[in-house]
């Protein structure tokens, strides 16, 4: 069953289409990648789905409701949140507080400010919990911005799990760490959201990474959607892999 | 791990601050018994001051927007207070305080509408501008506000009128309403603790590190904004409301921006990354300028050459440095 269906979603900068008459679908409990050479229109796609940009035209329906014109705000609360492809941290908190702050907000207790945040034993052994998931209890009391890149890219992810979203954006979620790094962490992100059977899609570049992880794959090129299918249909075909992933056979 | 750790660890973290307030608040408490009474005064000043720079920091420290404009709620608590003696005949430090907060929050509810949309140097140069605006209003409606003569306020009474001014005011200044402030500074600093330490401190500790990421994590960035601007501003109302009893007069002076830069000048000099900091830069600048002023007519040239010279040796602020310090210390002592 989809979960989140755009149609027909167009975005213009200037005279440039970065996404053009998208018709994308994210179904429920999928591990989906999201491919397409730099300037395809995937992070675009992501910022017009979780509010960040305005589209010029189409529409975005998640769980069959309406969400084109609701606010970030909107979107998060109906399910939506994503991680971000530089690394979004509150970096002068700690982990635990970063991931402690979303869940006091998703809680709406932020509006709180007459007593003293520590004393929500709930929301800290969340937070707690949530670290312990991603591996990352022992780098609860650091400060973010103190932590390694591979670390953060975690933190990053946790903080958006967090929220307790529907569907997880995650715009590169290995772009910057070390190649002997990803696979822990896409073992760590792929293990949290099937455990939960949550979906996701994730914006990736790394090859590996997509096949070995995804249970579908779309790919893009110049602001459309070139192909979708599982990802030993993506690797037969011939347009998108002559136009992305040229490479592939030699990996 | 125990889940409970990070919980139980914060409210040791506010023990371990009640350890450090209590006895300072006792030490204050001495003061008019130990101190002649132009010192303890002098530290009431300090005092108040500290109040108004707590409310500052609540926006610069924690929020991360540098206002230019807080001269214009001082000024707006002073005026509030005198304008209530002048029309109203009233006498009552509890119903200055009272209007005084009202018109605070009415002001900084409406200017707040309109700065916190920016931030920056655009935000810093609205605030700056909406405090001239209410600078130019007290200098100009002299017959409303007195000009550049002001408007004088007499010795209030305190505690519904069970201590009134009547007799000495040297020692009425310098004893009931010394701790009259204290207990305020008190209130005013432990219902700001609270503010940072609670979950909408965090919020707004969020928008300061990370804007985008603060709202796709569902904080209403404006919304929270505002409130911290409202409360911000709230406190430097109530910080003006104190002070024109001690001072006697308020005048446009204290709107003007160069009073906004007094108030920032303290808190950083304190250090603004630290809750302590402005309440130190506060009291500290307050004595710098009462003895520069007392040692030179070219006071403002030796004022500022001090507090140049203090912000470049000490770049984190008095309670930054400090705290590096004793960081050093700890070290060595324990290698």
């Amino acid at each position: 069953m989809s979960l989140l269906v755009t149609k027909d979603l167009v975005k213009w900068f200037g005279d440039t289409h970065a996404v053009d008459h998208v018709n994308f679908t994210v179904r429920d409990s999928e591990v989906l990648a999201l491919i397409g050479s730099n300037g395809a229109g995937k992070t675009t796609l992501v910022n017009l789905i979780s509010g960040l940009f305005r589209p010029d035209g189409g529409q975005i329906l998640f769980r069959d409701a309406d969400v084109t014109h609701q606010s970030v705000h909107g979107r998060i609360k109906a399910g939506i949140a994503r991680s971000f492809q530089l690394v979004n941290l509150f970096d002068q908190l700690s982990a635990l507080d970063n991931v402690a702050l979303t869940i006091f907000s998703r809680d709406g207790k932020t509006r709180n400010l007459a007593t003293l945040a520590s004393g929500d034993s709930a929301v800290w052994d969340e937070a707690a919990d949530i670290l312990r998931l991603f591996g990352l209890e022992a780098k609860a009391r650091m400060l973010a911005g103190g932590v390694s890149q591979g670390e953060r890219k975690l933190l990053d992810v946790a903080v958006a799990y967090a929220l307790r979203p529907k569907l997880l954006f995650l715009d590169e979620p290995t772009s910057g760490v070390s190649t002997r790094e990803k696979a822990p962490i896409m073992d760590t992100i792929t293990s949290v959201v099937r455990s939960t059977g949550i979906s996701a899609a994730i914006i990736e570049h790394d090859m590996d990474v997509v096949f070995n992880y995804s249970d579908r794959i779309v790919a893009m090129h110049q602001g459309t959607i070139l192909a979708d299918g599982t990802p030993d249909e993506i690797r037969r075909n011939e347009a998108v892999t002559t136009t992305l992933i040229g490479t592939t056979e030699t990996r | 791990m125990s889940t409970l750790a990070p919980a139980l660890q914060q409210i040791g973290s506010t023990a371990q601050t009640l350890r450090v307030a209590v006895p300072i608040a006792a030490l204050l408490a001495l003061v008019p018994l130990v101190l002649p009474p132009y010192g303890a005064i002098l530290l009431a000043y300090g005092l108040v001051m500290a109040i108004g720079a707590l409310g500052f920091n609540l926006l610069l420290g924690y929020t991360g927007l540098l206002s230019f404009g807080h001269s214009a709620y001082f000024g707006v608590g002073a005026y509030a207070v005198a304008l209530m003696v002048k029309y109203l005949k009233v006498g009552s430090m509890e119903l200055f305080l009272v209007g005084a907060i009202a018109a605070s929050v009415l002001i900084t509810a409406l200017f707040g509408v309109v700065c916190v949309r920016y931030t920056r140097i655009f935000f810093g140069i609205l605030t700056l501008a909406l405090s001239q605006v209410l600078w130019s209003l007290a200098f100009k409606f002299f017959w409303v506000t007195g000009g550049t003569d002001g408007l004088r306020v007499p010795t209030p009474s305190l505690f519904g009128g069970l201590v009134t001014g009547a007799g000495d005011k040297t020692a009425f200044m310098s004893h009931a309403y010394y701790y009259y402030v204290l207990i305020m500074f008190c209130a005013c600093a432990a219902l700001m603790w609270v503010i940072v330490n609670s979950p909408f401190g965090m919020a707004l500790q969020a928008i300061r590190d990370n804007e985008t990421r603060a709202e796709f994590v569902g904080v209403r960035i404006w919304r929270y904004r505002w409130v911290a601007f409202l409360v911000s501003g709230v406190f430097t109302g109530l910080a003006g409301a104190l002070w024109v009893p001690l001072n006697g007069l308020t005048t446009p002076d204290i709107m003007h921006w160069t009073f906004s830069g007094e108030i920032v000048f303290m808190t950083v000099l304190g250090g603004f990354r630290s809750f302590a900091g402005p309440i130190i830069g506060a009291i500290v600048f307050n004595y710098l300028k009462t003895y520069a002023i007392g040692y030179t007519v070219y006071w403002q040239l030796l004022l500022g050459t001090v507090l140049v010279v203090l912000v470049l040796s000490l770049p984190t602020g008095i309670v930054g440095t400090a705290g590096k310090l004793a960081a050093k210390f700890r070290a060595r002592s324990s290698g």
